[in-house]
């Protein structure tokens, strides 16, 4: 079981309040992803949940049991670090054992339960070597590895793949996914990639300056932004932001379209520009086109258009597909 | 150094200062075991004459020498254990955040800096003194009797005014060790349940390893030619309890104005201490590879 319940948590430090009253649920089981730019108090939410910080007020149950009070260890939780933060001078039998030996588990239970969770992670070959001899991917396994033998509620990951390169990530970020369905153990992941948070998780929770802005699947996020900083924060490249005005729907203090959505429309059709500069990857075109008073707009196109700077092009919204945002920010449902 | 200009330019900049060095170096050196193997004695320095490796004999076979040796290692090693072990706590503590930090940690390394014949008279008049010293003072509050430290325990009680002297060292270099420790290491340590006590085993200790090292390779290399606290408050006394092998060259050569056996005993201390750091590199030296 690792149902996770946070109720009206505050954090401040001094004066600073890092998180302003955050509400949440996350069920048993389900990956959820804690995504916003830096300074937003997602890492500071995970360490509140993990123990590692005290709240300032509000409650935070594990399973229905208020927890904080309750020291880190006897939470039931684990973590993967950052930095790993794995022991140097142990092996990498002596990192993933250290918790079972800390809990006294007898000598045979803990080599099982080494050996099995070795297995999984592909460092059976690397059980004896120290953790300056790895590569930073195994490192990263055996902070995974550390983390899953001791069968936690949750998981708690702080940004684990920020230190690798590109397409490591790519390929540990199928990994800790594959890893986590197969355990079914719940798992709260912190990042500030988007792109991370949409590929891996079964929710999102989008956090803005100590605020959880919305928590819902990456679809609904994508589709169905509550405000317009969740608008603007999903989606890659970022959803264009006009004022309603220029576009003749005056009770719209703006209106968002994805460049996905804004497709080269007839002459007369749609909004006018000016192509500024034109990126061909093949598959798509990423147009950065200058309209006039509506002002720079990103248009995704599939395909290939041959069209490149100074060229005169006609956008058109999807209908369907357009974001009202009220004055507030708030998203305007019809 | 990449290339052959660079390197031939390197090795002539540096020339005069290797030569300078090696000169500095190599001249008291060879003066001292010419010196070594002359009778000369500056109360008769007339009548000089070339004895091969009679001095030699003479001070290894002197039966102060073993005493004088033995007194060196105890006192080194009473001073590294007192020091390591009272070190490592006090580190941890100054560690902590408490009011005031940086003056504490000002005052803990202030007897660092006092001169050792100053902190010798200190303790020798005003500590240690069996009738007016601040100690015997707490013994006749109590209803005890006053230890005479330096008739009683002569040897005992310079090791605690040297002690007292190196323990900043050790305190400061520890301390600047457990700052760089990752913090992240501690967390996850605590996550994984370990209580303080096991923390400060499976991960402190370790990580002090190194320091712990470089504190005992460089005490050693002070501890081992401890003069000034001897001369100050024993003088050596009483009778060899606290000799140790540089205060018996000393009383070689300028008690005794035997030029040659005090150079041959600091030929020997040359040698001792070399034995010594042998020892040292293979016992803990291997804790400095990366």
């Amino acid at each position: 079981m690792g149902q996770i319940t946070l109720q009206g948590v505050r954090k401040s430090f001094g004066p600073v309040n890092i998180i302003k009253n955050a509400n949440l649920d996350i069920e048993d089981g389900s990956f959820v992803v804690f995504v916003g730019p830096s300074g937003c108090g997602k890492t500071t939410l995970l360490r509140l949940i993990a123990g590692l910080e005290d709240v300032t007020g509000g409650q935070i149950l594990i399973d229905g049991k208020n927890v904080v009070d309750v020291p880190p260890a006897k939470r039931g939780l684990s973590m993967v670090f950052q930095s790993y933060a794995l022991y140097p001078h142990m092996s990498v039998r002596g990192n993933i054992a250290f918790g079972l030996k800390m809990a006294g588990l007898p000598r045979p239970d803990i080599d099982r339960k080494v050996e099995a969770a070795a297995a999984t992670l592909n460092l059976t070959p690397y059980l004896d070597r120290k953790p300056r001899e790895l590569s930073g991917g195994q490192r990263q396994r055996v902070a995974i590895g550390r983390a899953i033998v001791r069968e936690p509620k949750a998981f708690l990951f702080d940004e684990p793949l920020s230190n690798l390169d590109a397409a490591l990530r790519v390929q540990m970020r199928l990994e800790v996914t594959k890893l986590q369905k197969q355990l079914a153990t719940t798992a709260i992941y912190v990042t500030h990639d988007q792109v991370e948070a949409m590929t891996m998780a079964d929710k999102i929770v989008v956090l803005n300056a100590g605020n959880i802005e919305q928590y819902g699947s990456p679809l609904e996020l994508y589709e169905r932004p509550a405000n317009l900083f969740v608008a603007g924060f999903i989606g890659s490249p970022k959803m264009n932001f006009v004022s309603g005005e220029a576009v003749g729907e005056a009770d719209v203090a703006t209106l968002g379209v994805r460049p996905e959505h804004l497709r080269i429309g007839k002459e007369g059709e749609g909004w006018p520009g000016t192509v500024s500069v034109a990126e061909h990857l093949g598959s798509d075109t990423f147009l950065y086109v200058d309209a006039g008073k509506l002002g720079m707009l990103t248009a995704r196109c599939i395909g290939e258009f041959n069209l490149k700077s100074g060229d005169r092009v006609w956008l058109s919204p999807d209908p369907t597909r357009l974001h009202r945002f009220d004055k507030d920010g708030a998203v305007i449902r019809t | 150094m990449a290339t052959q200009q660079t390197q031939v330019l390197g090795r002539a900049l540096l020339t005069p200062a290797v030569a300078l060095l090696f000169i500095w170096m190599i001249v008291p050196l060879a003066m001292t075991i010419y010196f070594s193997t002359l009778h000369y004695s500056l109360l008769d320095s007339e009548n000089w004459s070339f004895v091969g490796l009679e001095n030699f004999r003479y001070f290894l076979t002197d039966p102060a020498f073993l005493t004088a040796l033995r007194n060196t290692l105890v006192l080194v090693g009473s001073v590294l254990a007192i020091t390591i072990l009272l070190g490592t706590p006090l580190a941890l503590l100054l560690d902590q955040q408490v009011i005031g930090r940086s003056i504490v940690r000002l005052m803990v390394i202030a007897p660092f800096f006092v001169m050792p014949t100053v902190s010798a008279l200190v303790w020798k008049n005003l500590l240690m003194h069996p009738v007016s010293g601040l100690f015997a003072w707490v013994a006749t509050l109590v209803g005890a009797t006053p230890i005479d430290w330096f008739n009683d325990v002569p040897l005992f009680a310079v090791i605690l005014i040297v002690a007292w002297q190196w323990l900043p060292f050790a305190t400061l270099i520890l301390l600047t060790a457990l700052q760089s420790q990752d913090e992240e290491q501690k967390e996850a340590a605590e996550m994984d349940g370990a209580s303080a006590l096991s923390s400060f085993i499976y991960l402190t200790l370790p990580h002090l390893a190194r320091p712990i090292t470089v504190v005992i390779l460089i005490e050693t290399i002070f501890l081992l030619t401890v003069f000034a606290e001897i001369f100050v408050t024993t003088g050596g006394g009483p009778g060899l309890a606290t000799t140790n092998i540089a205060f018996l060259i000393y009383q070689q050569a300028l008690v005794q104005y035997d030029v040659g056996n005090a150079s041959a005993g600091g030929l020997v201390a040359v040698v001792i201490a070399n034995i010594v750091a042998f020892f040292l590199v293979r016992i803990v030296g291997r804790n400095l590879e990366t």
